[in-house]
């Protein structure tokens, strides 16, 4: 059997395409990015998770850090429990603080680290104690109107006496 | 008298108006499995096909190597058409960096496979079927047959296989294109800022959920577009009349057949 130019040019095609598929996972996609060396379990209570979701980044000054595994309800208590895998190259003080916060005015909610200054370190399979809600837009609305509303109701309640 | 006459008539056109719908579904129904068991006896056949690789390698070479032209340069267009009109709505909400996202996103998961997958049925499926139709109209199939060569391993498994295999990488090859035209688009022309562009794409696209997602559907398309374009070959009548319309079955069942597939794919994929 001898080689045909039809083989060479199948091979010139397989190699494109296979080329395009290495292009598209490392280049389009994050295949080699955001890869955690050897992660370590944590898990954190909070009273209200907003939107974030499975999968999202957990992040300390701004770097990633680690991943959300799994969100579900505490049926004792009805806090939101997340479980996360932390890169083991990072380790955070016992008091480090979790919260939820946003990237950008639209972008998708994440959990940010605030290391705080305990010289203990957190264990595999530790709970994170200090945690901070997610930041409900609503809520936040009705209170700033609610508390416009009190700074408004004195002073019109004394007119009538006048 | 005459009205006892037309009533019968209509009554006749009713009922062979009935009897042709009847017609059409069983024949679909009869159709739709003739073509299960044909799909069947060309995995029997596959293993002598693969023994045969380069019956495969020239397969591969008239189905993908002959359509890589058309589909990068398809590619390259709709990339940049998704730059410019993905900028223009974008730079409306001040995010104009999320451009690398929105090209990458439509391409990865929709547009490549189902644009790739139809322009892919129109040029090397409509091929394959008139290829296999002729020699069917010209008793080549039969001739095969009577000489103790299987056809379906000989002519059709080869074939299929060709296509199915050339798909896939078309379809990358199609989305890498893409994401390239959005990129001399949206950053060489425009200016969005380059390291934004890629950068946000990476954050915000998945290799499982997105990029592998895409593979699966342009897989399942290959198959699809595969099995269509034999059957419709090997079943057509075995005339120029018959062949001309397998060609054209081919082209309207495949395209169906895709967007179909896209959608039930979609929901299975992207429910959550």
């Amino acid at each position: 059997m001898n080689r045909t130019t039809i083989d060479l040019w199948v091979g010139i095609f397989v190699t494109m395409g296979i080329a395009a598929l290495v292009f598209l996972a490392l280049k389009v996609g994050n295949l080699n990015g955001a890869q955690l060396a050897d992660p370590y379990p944590l898990t954190a209570k909070f009273d209200n998770i907003g939107g974030l979701k499975a999968r999202a980044p957990i992040k300390s000054a701004g770097v990633v850090v680690g991943r959300i595994d799994s969100i579900k309800l505490d049926p004792e208590n009805f806090q939101a429990v997340v479980a996360m895998h932390i890169d083991s190259r990072y380790s955070f003080p016992r008091d480090t603080y979790a919260t939820i916060n946003t990237s950008g005015l639209l972008g998708e909610q994440y959990i940010g680290l605030e290391p705080g200054g305990d010289t203990d370190v957190l264990k595999p399979g530790e709970v994170l104690k200090k945690t901070q809600s997610a930041v409900v837009l609503e809520k936040l609305i009705s209170q700033f109107m609610f508390s416009k509303a009190a700074e408004t109701a004195p002073a019109a309640a004394p007119e009538p006496s006048k | 008298m005459p009205m006892h006459y037309s009533g019968l008539a209509m009554l006749d056109g009713t009922v062979s108006a009935f009897r042709n719908i009847g017609t059409r579904v069983i024949n679909a129904v009869w159709r739709l499995g003739y073509a299960a068991r044909f799909f069947v006896s060309i995995m029997a056949a596959s293993g002598t096909g693969f023994r045969r690789f380069n019956l495969i390698l020239r397969e591969i070479y008239f189905s993908g190597v002959l359509s890589l032209i058309i589909i990068l340069v398809s590619g390259l267009f709709v990339g940049m058409v998704l730059g410019l009109q993905g900028y223009d709505t974008l730079q409306r909400y001040g995010s104009e960096e999320a451009l690398g996202v929105l090209v990458a996103l439509s391409l990865v998961r929709e547009l490549g496979p189902v644009v790739a997958g139809l322009l892919f049925a129109s040029r090397a499926g409509s091929a394959i079927t008139a290829e296999i139709g002729l020699m069917k109209a010209t008793e080549q199939l039969d001739a095969m047959d009577m000489m103790a060569v299987n056809p379906i391993a000989r002519v059709i498994a080869p074939r299929f296989w060709g296509a199915a295999i050339s798909l896939p990488l078309l379809v990358a090859m199609f989305s890498t294109m893409g994401v390239y035209g959005g990129f001399l688009i949206g950053a060489v022309h425009i200016g969005v800022d380059a390291g934004a562009f890629w950068g946000q794409m990476q954050t915000a696209i998945d290799f499982q959920r997105d990029i592998l997602n895409g593979v699966v559907k342009s897989v399942v398309f290959g198959f699809a577009i595969a099995l269509i374009s034999v059957f419709e070959g090997y079943d057509s009548d075995a005339t120029a009349e018959g062949v001309s319309r397998a060609t054209t079955r081919t082209v309207v069942t495949s395209s169906l057949a895709i967007l179909g597939l896209d959608f039930i794919l979609t929901s299975f994929m992207f429910r959550g």
